[in-house]
């Protein structure tokens, strides 16, 4: 089964702000409170909201670049060489 | 030009003779000239900047001074743009340099070439001073400060490419959690630093968000250790001036944590160490990872509590509900009741109901109609004497009546056969009624006519004649005359 798709308005969400709402989403489930309806959608939104987490987590890659200037003032890159 | 060197050979065999030789104020003044730049071609003096002033042309002029005396000074332009301090009046420097002449004007300065605070004491003073006219302007103020992003994608690093300080910062990035770096080369100390950090600064910050070089969502501007006055670009105006303006949020790591420069004042955060700095910049991936993790389970959990919970509360709620199979149950059994005490309950009418029947027809045939019948008979045979008896009076009577009549009536018929042997007849027509009068008689009329000792058929003959009717024939209403 495929998996759907991260909403945009998730998609937009930096790591924090998603991170924060779906510790509200579970503090919410816990308490227990609430519609059967509406905390399976807290439920699938908060899945989505851990998708998009781990999504974020996943691109932890460096790469370094040094910045040139160029002759006419704008700056570039290019890799850079560190010893 | 003169040879020699008038002012080590001073003539002097005696003032009445002026052999002495003659110079040109040109002449005196070249040869001071000389003799002043080959003599303090390169000097050093201390001194108090005084009278500082910096012409348009870019040349600044500026005294030093002590309690003593004054010395002009000039710093020309290519030379002013580099200096490691911006001078200000009353500032206690040390300049190295040349001293040269002005002969137009006899005067000698002293061209700058360096100038540096003289003492850490004065050095401290004067930064202790901007500090405080820079936090006048609100540089420094609380709510400038920016929040730092929670985890930058791209980070810019100002400082050295060289060094270690780039390498720390490096390594403790990719030990918490690997990022895209941009490294803005500088030179972190010597002439010209000051401007390439703010440089750096101001070209991060007018990077385009989406450009081809991306724009970062942090700054690190950092330098190791030195000492005071080679983390002295750290403190220049235009340094923290370009933090302070900073759109992005910046971190300053300068030396080490006993060192504090005035861009500390002006970044949104201070880190003791570069590697500090990268600590500030991210969080750890894997604690996020984990944490993630754990809030992955809470949420299936707490999902799956929910569901659990429901469900329970459904089986409970669903005890409370009767089952619909023993209601049907009993309804049958109600219907089952019901239909047999129906069938009963008809029976048990069929039965009052027939055994009414038969009482009745009991009664009917057993007692009633014999009795009926009997008592008619006893009518019956009562009547019957009875019907006997009065049919035998009544005809007993009407014997006698007749008998009466029998004898009335044969003296009627006495009288008229005596009449009609007096010579009276009796016309009767066709139907036997007798004819009392012409008028009932037309001619062809069959007639019979009865005489005392016959009778005859006849026909009328003529039409009735009144008078002589009268006189021959008698009238049928003579017989009154019997």
């Amino acid at each position: 089964m495929a998996e759907p798709a991260v909403p945009p308005d998730i998609a937009a969400m930096n790591f924090e702000d998603a991170l924060a709402e779906l510790e509200q989403i579970v503090k919410r489930l816990e308490a227990g409170s609430g519609k059967l309806n509406d905390a399976i959608a807290a439920y699938e939104r908060g899945a989505l909201l851990k998708r998009h987490c781990e999504a974020k987590l996943r691109e932890a890659q460096t790469r370094v670049d040094k910045i040139v200037v160029g002759a006419d003032g704008q700056p570039a890159t290019e890799p850079a060489s560190l010893d | 030009m003169m040879a020699g060197t008038p002012l080590s050979t001073p003539p002097g065999e005696s003032p009445l003779r002026p052999n002495l030789p003659e110079y040109t104020v040109s002449e005196l003044s070249a040869a001071l000239k000389r003799s002043i730049e080959q003599g303090f071609a390169y000097v050093r003096v201390r001194g108090e900047v005084s009278g500082f002033k910096r012409h348009s042309s870019g040349h600044c002029y500026l005294a030093l001074k002590d309690t003593e005396a004054v010395l002009d000074a000039v710093c020309w332009r290519g030379t002013a743009q580099r200096l490691a301090l911006k001078p200000e009046d009353g500032m206690e420097v040390v300049c190295t340099g040349r001293l040269t002449t002005y002969p137009g004007r006899s005067k000698y300065q002293l061209v700058v070439e360096t100038m540096e605070l003289a003492g850490v004491g004065a050095l401290l003073k004067l930064l202790e001073e901007r500090r405080k006219r820079l936090a006048a302007e609100g540089l420094f103020a609380e709510e400038r400060k920016k929040k730092l992003p929670f985890l930058p994608a791209v980070i810019g690093v100002v400082t050295s490419p060289t060094g270690a300080v780039i390498r720390d910062i490096l390594h403790r990035l990719a030990d918490r959690f690997p990022r895209r770096v941009l490294l803005w080369p500088v030179a972190v100390q010597g002439e010209g630093a000051a401007q390439q950090v703010a440089a750096a600064i101001e070209g991060f910050n007018r990077l385009a968000p989406g450009g081809a070089v991306p724009r970062p969502d942090l700054l690190i501007v950092a330098r190791g250790g030195g000492s005071l006055e080679d983390l002295m670009a750290f403190n220049e105006e235009i340094v923290v001036r370009a933090a302070a303006a900073s759109a992005i949020p910046l971190i300053s790591a300068i030396g080490h944590e006993t060192d504090t420069t005035l861009i500390d004042y002006a970044s949104d955060r201070r880190a003791p160490t570069p590697t500090a700095a990268a600590e500030m910049a991210v969080p750890v991936r894997l604690d996020l990872l984990a944490e993630l993790d754990a809030k992955a389970v809470r949420l299936a959990g707490a999902l799956s509590r929910l569901l659990t919970e429901r469900r329970a509360r459904i089986a409970g709620l669903a005890r409370g509900l009767p089952d619909p199979r023993s209601i049907l149950d009993t309804a049958r059994q109600r219907l089952d009741d019901r239909a047999e005490r129906l069938l009963v309950g008809f029976r048990a009418l069929l039965g009052v109901k027939r055994h009414r029947l038969d009482s009745a027809a009991e009664r009917l045939g057993g007692a009633a109609l014999p009795a009926l019948l009997e008592r008619a008979r006893a009518r019956l045979d009562d009547m019957a004497p009875r019907l006997r008896h009065a049919a035998t009076r009544f005809l007993a009577h009407e014997r006698h009546r007749l008998d009466a009549c029998g004898g009335r009536l044969e003296t009627y018929g006495q009288a008229l056969r005596d009449t009609l042997a007096r010579g009276f007849a009796v016309i009767r027509d066709a139907s036997g009624a007798i004819i009392d009068t012409a008028a009932a008689l037309a001619p062809g009329d069959a007639l019979t006519i009865e005489f005392h000792d016959g009778t005859l058929a006849a026909t009328v003959d003529g039409s009735p004649r009144r008078a002589a009717g009268k006189s021959k024939k008698p009238r049928p209403d003579q017989g009154s005359l019997l």
